[in-house]
């Protein structure tokens, strides 16, 4: 479920809106008012609801509010946390990384589509303005091109951090990511080279109206290819570490940014260099009745879930954002899941053949994890099908449906 | 290796003269003729011949026989190819912007009334752009790409089509189903995912579609419908072959100028190329691909000299003029069905005048002045109404009158297509696969419960049926 001030924050994203009125004559004077019984609006919580309500990301424990909350975060290098910090929403925490990057290494290259000007959410504003056209540049539309030319940059020894314009376009450059930045040093053996240096991002998730082709999860496909890095952050702070960590990273790392969040979350970022590490899981709030293991958008609604599942039911719920999704930190899941006995996977994308299924065959595998199941471990993912434009509230996990699941792994 | 004995290999002694040998192997010094060291001479080549020798160069010939250049002429001057010591193509112009006819041979082949329809139609189109741009403003709708300065390209192509030609769109071709009889309630219907959208409310608005019209329903992804409309254009080939009582018939697909930079938009003319098929690549040049300028993506001169690379027939035609767009589509379709089928490829020249889509603000990237000079230079409704109004058959009073019901119809339409019901929930889950599969069924129960459990957590009452459409 997607909140009406998350939808104007995609379209804001997008466009500062008004600008365009003066190149269309105006009509909106002559567009009939509609009744409000008649007014529809994309995926927009019901007057009545209790638990899908829009996520508040101004109170949500899950941000940074103070520069006390962010620099105490314990995986932030001892310069860093003696640093300062600086309100940013996500995509100036992703802007405020490549900068960095850029900055630090002189191997580092930002492309892609529209990404000169700023990229369509601006992720790359004033980029190449500050580190110049040979470095910061538009490609042609082409995906095929644009990762192949990436891969191409890092054997030869370069940082390319390569931009999709939208994860649901990345499908032209599937076999440029999988049959050769994910087999690059697996096949040149011993002569040694890789395209380690490559690091793709792209914007990835529902926004409540973006329909078949600007909604798509499909991280899935990527956790099945070995030898890449799957990433997908949760929040500003994040963005910019587990970026900057992708960047210096001698794998090829594939990062996916919830649009969504691009606008919507907003905190404390430490402004100093600082690298998150990859493949590890974060609690992000201990418990020891239920287990929900998510990562991206959805912790905000796990988040809301078991706030009310712990009030409602009286237990006490643990929060893990995986942060990279494959390889994944299953020590830190199988440790929580030994703890709890029930476990809830929680992921936007469809159920079939998704990372829940990953998760979940692995917790059943690992045989001192299954000997202390109290239940099945539960999956709250997308249906098996498309993203459609007008169902996407009835889709995509929400509050109710996290919170009914918590309570089902409990009582069952 | 079968091919091998069909291939027609060079003979040895051109490679050793140095004269001429393949690209891969010349270096980068290219100012001398000096043959490549030995270990780099085509040793492929060189077996090839001794094996391949059913077809051999005539002793002396002017031509080489290479199978992959067949007329390629022996040349001693070493002589790189430079694409910008040639002139570019040219663009064919029937009418000016004036409204001044140019072309001394154009005779218009339609009625006074016809005319007027199509008019109309470009009217249409660009009426309804300016009342869902600002229904997108207003949040009446979440997004919607308007056509501004680009309804030419679409409305003069489509009506040298026949009906049953199939149409593959990209998206900012509205005027394309406009004038093959989408109704104004067909768009609205659309736009606002209603019930009565064919596509069940699954798609982002903008992304029509109609069996009965032959138009396919758009996709978002950029270039994928290119080389299915080869697909689809050697289908009409094929069927017309096992059954000549059909009507001749081709494929017209539309595409930008940025999406042709997708590798689906070169396997697409070169799979047309190679299995003749009766395919019309119509490519609208408006000069961005949201902000990227044609000159960051590409190089060469447009789309066309890709057409002549791939063995194409191909047009540049001034996209602002419904004349010469008309007459270059009627011509390419002669030709499409000429010889059992080849593919043509039309490069209309155009401007996008408005901001790329309602999600962005083109100021961002280009100067406002350009746009005012454009909007000031050329229209391509502007040029019909001049060429029209000079020949007496529309004035002022037409024009304000054909404006002001078109208005009214456009939001007639808007205001009942918005109280439309959606259409029922269940059609999430239908048409994933031709059955629901058990799993989707078994889906649909889950989600039928849990909306039962939870009822004051979603609002089902805009959806035809309610929860009640997932039974069954
Ligand atoms: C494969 C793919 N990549 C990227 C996009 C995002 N995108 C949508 S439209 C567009 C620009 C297309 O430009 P052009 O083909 O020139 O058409 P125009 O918008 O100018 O009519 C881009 C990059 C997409 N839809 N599909
Ligand atoms: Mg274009």
């Amino acid at each position: 479920m997607t909140s009406p001030s998350s939808l104007r924050a995609f379209s804001k994203a997008l466009a500062p809106r008004g600008a365009s009125r003066r190149l269309l004559r105006a009509a909106s004077s002559s567009i009939p008012a509609l009744s409000p019984a008649h007014r529809r609006s994309y995926s927009t919580h019901p007057p009545n609801a209790k638990l899908n309500l829009p996520t508040d990301y101004s109170t949500t424990p899950l941000l940074a509010h103070s520069p006390h909350a962010a620099l105490g975060n314990p995986e932030l290098p001892p310069e860093v946390r003696n640093g300062t910090t600086k309100r940013m929403n996500l995509f100036q925490a992703v802007n405020d990384a490549l900068s960095i990057a850029l900055a630090e290494d002189e191997s580092v290259l930002v492309f892609g589509e529209d990404v000169a000007f700023g990229g369509v959410f601006r992720c790359t504003g004033k980029l190449a303005e500050t580190y110049g056209g040979d470095r910061v540049f538009n490609t042609p539309l082409t995906e095929q091109g644009i990762l192949g030319f990436a891969i191409g940059a890092a054997a030869q020894g370069m940082r390319p951090v390569a931009e999709i314009q939208f994860a649901d376009y990345v499908y032209p450059a599937f076999d440029q990511l999988v049959n050769e930045a994910a087999k690059f040093r697996y096949r040149d053996g011993a002569c040694g080279r890789s395209a380690g240096g490559l690091t793709v991002r792209m914007p990835c998730g529902g926004v409540g109206h973006g329909a078949l082709y600007h909604s798509q999860s499909p991280e899935a496909l990527f956790t099945h290819i070995p030898g890449l890095r799957v990433i997908m952050p949760r929040s500003p702070l994040q963005a910019k570490g587990l970026l900057l960590a992708a960047i210096r990273s001698n794998d090829p790392c594939v990062i996916l940014e919830p649009k969504i969040l691009y606008r919507a979350a907003v905190e404390q970022v430490p402004t100093g260099a600082y690298a998150l590490p990859l493949s590890k899981a974060e609690v992000l709030k201990e418990g020891s009745d239920v287990t929900v293991v998510s990562y991206g958008q959805p912790l905000y609604k796990c988040e809301a879930a078991l706030r009310q599942a712990e009030k409602d039911l009286g237990v006490s719920v643990e929060l893990i954002d995986l942060r990279t999704i494959y390889p994944w930190d299953r020590e830190t899941v199988f440790r929580s899941v030994r703890k709890t006995g029930r476990c809830l996977v929680v992921h936007e994308a469809m159920v079939n053949a998704g990372v829940g299924a990953e998760v979940a065959a692995a917790i059943q595998e690992d045989p001192e994890t299954f000997l202390r199941l109290e239940a099945p471990v539960a999956r709250v993912a997308g249906f098996s099908i498309h993203t459609p434009l007008m169902y996407e509230a009835f889709n995509l996990p929400d509050v109710a449906r996290i919170y009914d699941n918590i309570k089902k792994v409990l009582e069952y | 290796m079968k091919s091998l004995r069909l291939s027609r290999p060079p003979p040895a002694a051109l490679f050793r003269r140095g004269a001429l040998r393949p690209a891969s192997t010349l270096s980068a010094s290219t100012s001398t003729a000096r043959p490549p060291p030995p270990h780099q001479r085509p040793r492929p080549a060189l077996q090839q011949r001794r094996h391949a020798s059913s077809l051999s160069q005539r002793p002396d010939a002017k031509y080489l026989m290479f199978p992959g250049a067949v007329k390629s002429q022996f040349s001693h001057e070493l002589r790189f190819v430079q694409p910008s010591a040639h002139e570019a193509l040219p663009t064919y112009r029937a009418v000016d912007q004036h409204g001044v006819v140019v072309d001394p041979s154009f005779a218009p082949d339609l009625s006074d009334e016809e005319v007027v329809k199509l008019y109309r139609d470009m009217l249409t189109v660009s009426i309804m752009d300016v009342v869902m741009f600002d229904a997108q403003r207003q949040g009446r709708v979440s997004f919607y790409m308007v056509s501004a300065g680009e309804e030419a390209v679409s409305v003069a192509t489509a009506s040298a089509l026949a009906p049953e030609d199939v149409i593959f769109c990209q998206y900012r071709e509205q005027g394309v189903f406009k004038q093959r009889g989408f109704e104004l309630s067909d768009f609205m219907n659309q736009l606002f995912a209603n019930h009565k959208d064919p596509g069940k409310g699954r798609n982002m608005p903008v992304h029509y579609g109609s069996r009965e019209l032959n138009i396919h329903t758009i996709s978002s992804p950029l270039a994928t419908q290119l080389p299915q409309a080869a697909g689809a254009a050697y289908a009409l080939k094929v069927q017309r072959m096992q059954d000549p009582s059909v009507p001749p018939r081709v494929v017209a697909t539309y595409f930008g100028e940025g999406a042709a930079s997708e590798g689906d938009f070169h396997a697409a003319l070169n799979m047309a190329a190679t299995r003749s098929c009766p395919v019309i690549f119509i490519c609208r040049n408006n000069g961005y691909a949201i902000s990227t300028p044609t000159l960051e993506q590409y190089r060469g001169d447009g789309i066309a000299s890709r057409g002549v690379g791939y063995g194409i027939d191909t047009i540049r035609v001034d996209g602002n003029d419904f004349w010469a767009v008309r007459e270059v589509t009627r011509r390419a379709r002669e030709m499409a069905l000429q010889d059992g089928g080849k593919p043509v490829l039309i490069e209309a020249m155009t401007y996008r005048v408005s901001h790329h889509s309602t999600s962005d603000d083109s100021f961002a990237y280009r100067a406002r002045v350009e746009v005012e000079d454009w909007k000031r230079r050329d229209n391509p409704i502007a040029r019909l109404r001049k060429w029209m109004e000079a020949k007496g058959i529309w004035d002022e009073n037409q024009e304000r009158e054909a404006r002001e019901s078109i208005r009214r119809d456009v939001l007639k339409a808007f205001s009942e297509a918005e109280r439309e019901k959606k259409p029922p929930i269940r059609a999430m889950f239908e048409d994933v696969y031709e059955e629901l599969t058990p799993e989707l069924q078994e889906q649909m129960k889950q989600l039928r419960r849990h909306l039962e459990k939870y009822p004051e957590e979603y609002d089902v009452s805009p959806f035809e049926g309610g929860k009640e459409s997932l039974d069954k």
